[in-house]
């Protein structure tokens, strides 16, 4: 696993001792989870969610109820009208 | 004997009559938050006592919950109450708004005295991986309260709190449960709501209660479950009448039986089918593969639910995660990085496929499988923390519940030395009324859930 390559793209700043240590542990990891070149899953369509539940939506209308108040964050000039 | 050493029915009754009052339970957390807490540390945030016992002394009783003190683990949001996920990147966050879970139970008069210590994110099995300093075990200091609820099972079995609101994503209510003798439930996965969980992998989460009994695990669930609104996950299932239907007929009941278990859990199976129950042996091929299936689903899921701290909306840099939670966020980078999706993620989600079919086909042989909950009593501070492929491996029996969205419970059985031992039922999908009723039966019938640890 090439450590340096995987913290930027998970935005994690390293110093060489942790990205050591750290690669250790990965490897190790690694190795762990590769028990699953073992199986045959040729075929065997994947599961990412086990609800069952499909299309879920609501009305498409503001609830004013989930509108939080502002501190904390940036204002920025609204993007879409109608939030009366 | 103190009050807390009563069941929420009991207690609830008592405050009917008016023999006792919410003030004097409260007072007698408080008095042991102050006793225990300083060598536990189960607690991040302790509310405000004068504030609790004022709020303590205007409770309407419109439900069994009703002026019931509670904890909840750090992982809820909690509307002008610190919430922190055990993290320094959290460490001062206040938020807006409260969880669901939370709403639900304050509507239920239910009256929450503190947010509880934890793996950061729920990156754990021992409540070391904190940056408000290790959970010990009220059994044995010198050992760890399991994870990532920790904080949540040791101020039950220490009786700071009636009852705790955990979160389970490979076993993080049932593993504590386990190590610190209580019960916790693991429900269906969209069961109870999650809006307002800070999370840690969304298709694992689940929100569920941990306490001294099966029946006051239903009488929790009971306010709990249901649909809601602000999470498209949470199921329109119907929530049956829990509390009602705990008093099953055994001799209906197979008990399903995959592994080689331990005395204590030999003893529980024994005494089941004293009780009338039948038992079968069922296969989990799949099962020595969990881990390394739960491994790789949870740390991808992580990597990108944990994307968002930047430090741009909190103001803590990424440098503020622990070792175990980097560890994790890259392992899931790497399994979600181009070249590799297929050869884990989406593996690992075939593996899932192949996990849930193994439960269908015991589930066709018998109603409910008993398991360990872990291989092994609560271990030493730091044998865990320090090595994370044993840190792994401590899950390898509780993942495949969250992996398949099954409902587990976890429930006491007796003791290895002065540890507690446990043992987990689990059912099809929503079978949580048949989990709770098998558990009180088996309650009914044996004292082991009564035991607490000496302070």
């Amino acid at each position: 696993m090439d450590i340096a390559k995987i913290a930027k793209l998970a935005n994690l700043p390293l110093n060489d001792d942790l990205a050591k240590k750290l690669q250790k542990d990965l490897n190790s990891t690694v190795k762990l989870v590769d028990e699953l070149s073992k199986i045959d899953l040729k075929d065997v369509e994947p599961t990412s969610q086990v609800t069952g539940l499909t299309n879920v939506t609501r009305e498409d209308k503001i609830d004013k109820s989930r509108i939080l108040p502002i501190t904390g964050y940036f204002k920025v000039k609204a993007i879409f009208n109608d939030v009366s | 004997m103190m009050f807390l050493d009563l069941s929420i029915a009991e207690i609830a009754a008592k405050y009917r009559t008016g023999e006792i009052s919410p003030v004097d339970v409260i007072k007698e957390c408080f008095e042991n938050i102050e006793k225990h807490n300083p060598t536990l540390n189960a607690f991040i945030t302790i509310c405000d006592k004068h504030k609790i016992l004022d709020e303590a002394k205007n409770v309407k009783f419109v439900t069994t919950l009703s002026g019931i003190p509670y904890v909840l683990k750090d992982a809820y949001v909690t509307k002008g109450l610190r919430t922190t996920a055990a993290s320094k990147i959290l460490e001062n966050y206040i938020p807006d708004y409260s969880a669901t879970v939370v709403e639900k139970l304050t509507k239920a008069g239910a009256i929450l005295i503190g947010k509880t210590n934890m793996d950061a994110w729920g990156h754990g099995a021992s409540s070391e991986n904190t940056d408000f300093g290790p959970v010990k075990n009220p059994w044995d200091v010198s050992r760890v309260a399991g994870g990532s609820s920790g904080g949540a099972a040791v101020a039950v079995s220490s009786r700071m709190a009636m009852f705790a609101i955990g979160e389970d994503t490979g076993g993080s209510i049932r593993n504590p449960a386990g190590w610190c003798g209580i019960s916790g439930l693991k429900v269906t996965y969209g069961r109870v709501s999650r809006y307002g969980a800070i999370a840690y992998a969304s298709s694992l989460d689940t929100v569920g209660p941990m306490a001294k009994s099966s029946q006051d695990l239903a009488i929790i669930l009971q306010q709990i479950a249901g649909i809601d609104s602000y999470d498209a996950t949470s199921s329109p299932v119907i929530v049956p009448k829990y509390t009602d239907n705990l008093n099953i007929d055994l001799k209906k009941i197979k008990i399903g039986i995959p592994l080689e278990l331990g005395p204590q859990i030999k003893d529980a199976v024994s005494r089941l089918k004293e009780l009338g129950a039948h038992t079968i042996d069922v296969s989990l091929p799949m099962l020595r593969y969990a881990v390394s299936v739960y491994y790789l689903l949870a740390p991808s899921e992580t990597s990108s639910n944990l994307a968002r701290y930047d430090g741009i909306r909190y103001g803590t840099g990424r440098e503020n995660f622990t070792q175990e939670s980097m560890r994790r966020i890259m392992i899931g980078t790497y399994a979600l990085s181009a070249g590799y999706y297929d050869a884990y993620y989406k593996k690992a989600q075939a593996a899932r496929t192949k996990i849930i079919e193994d439960y269908n086909k015991a589930f066709e042989k018998c109603d409910v499988i008993i398991m360990p909950i872990s291989p092994s009593i609560a271990p030493k501070l730091g044998e865990l923390i320090s090595d994370p492929v044993k840190n792994m491996l401590a899950d390898m029996y509780a993942v495949t519940a969250n992996i398949s969205g099954i409902p587990s419970l976890a429930v006491p059985c007796g003791f290895e030395g002065k540890m507690p031992v446990g043992f987990q039922i689990q059912g099809p999908m929503f079978s949580e009324g048949l989990l709770l009723g098998l558990a009180h039966s088996y309650q009914q019938a044996t004292q082991h859930h009564e035991q607490k640890p000496t302070l």
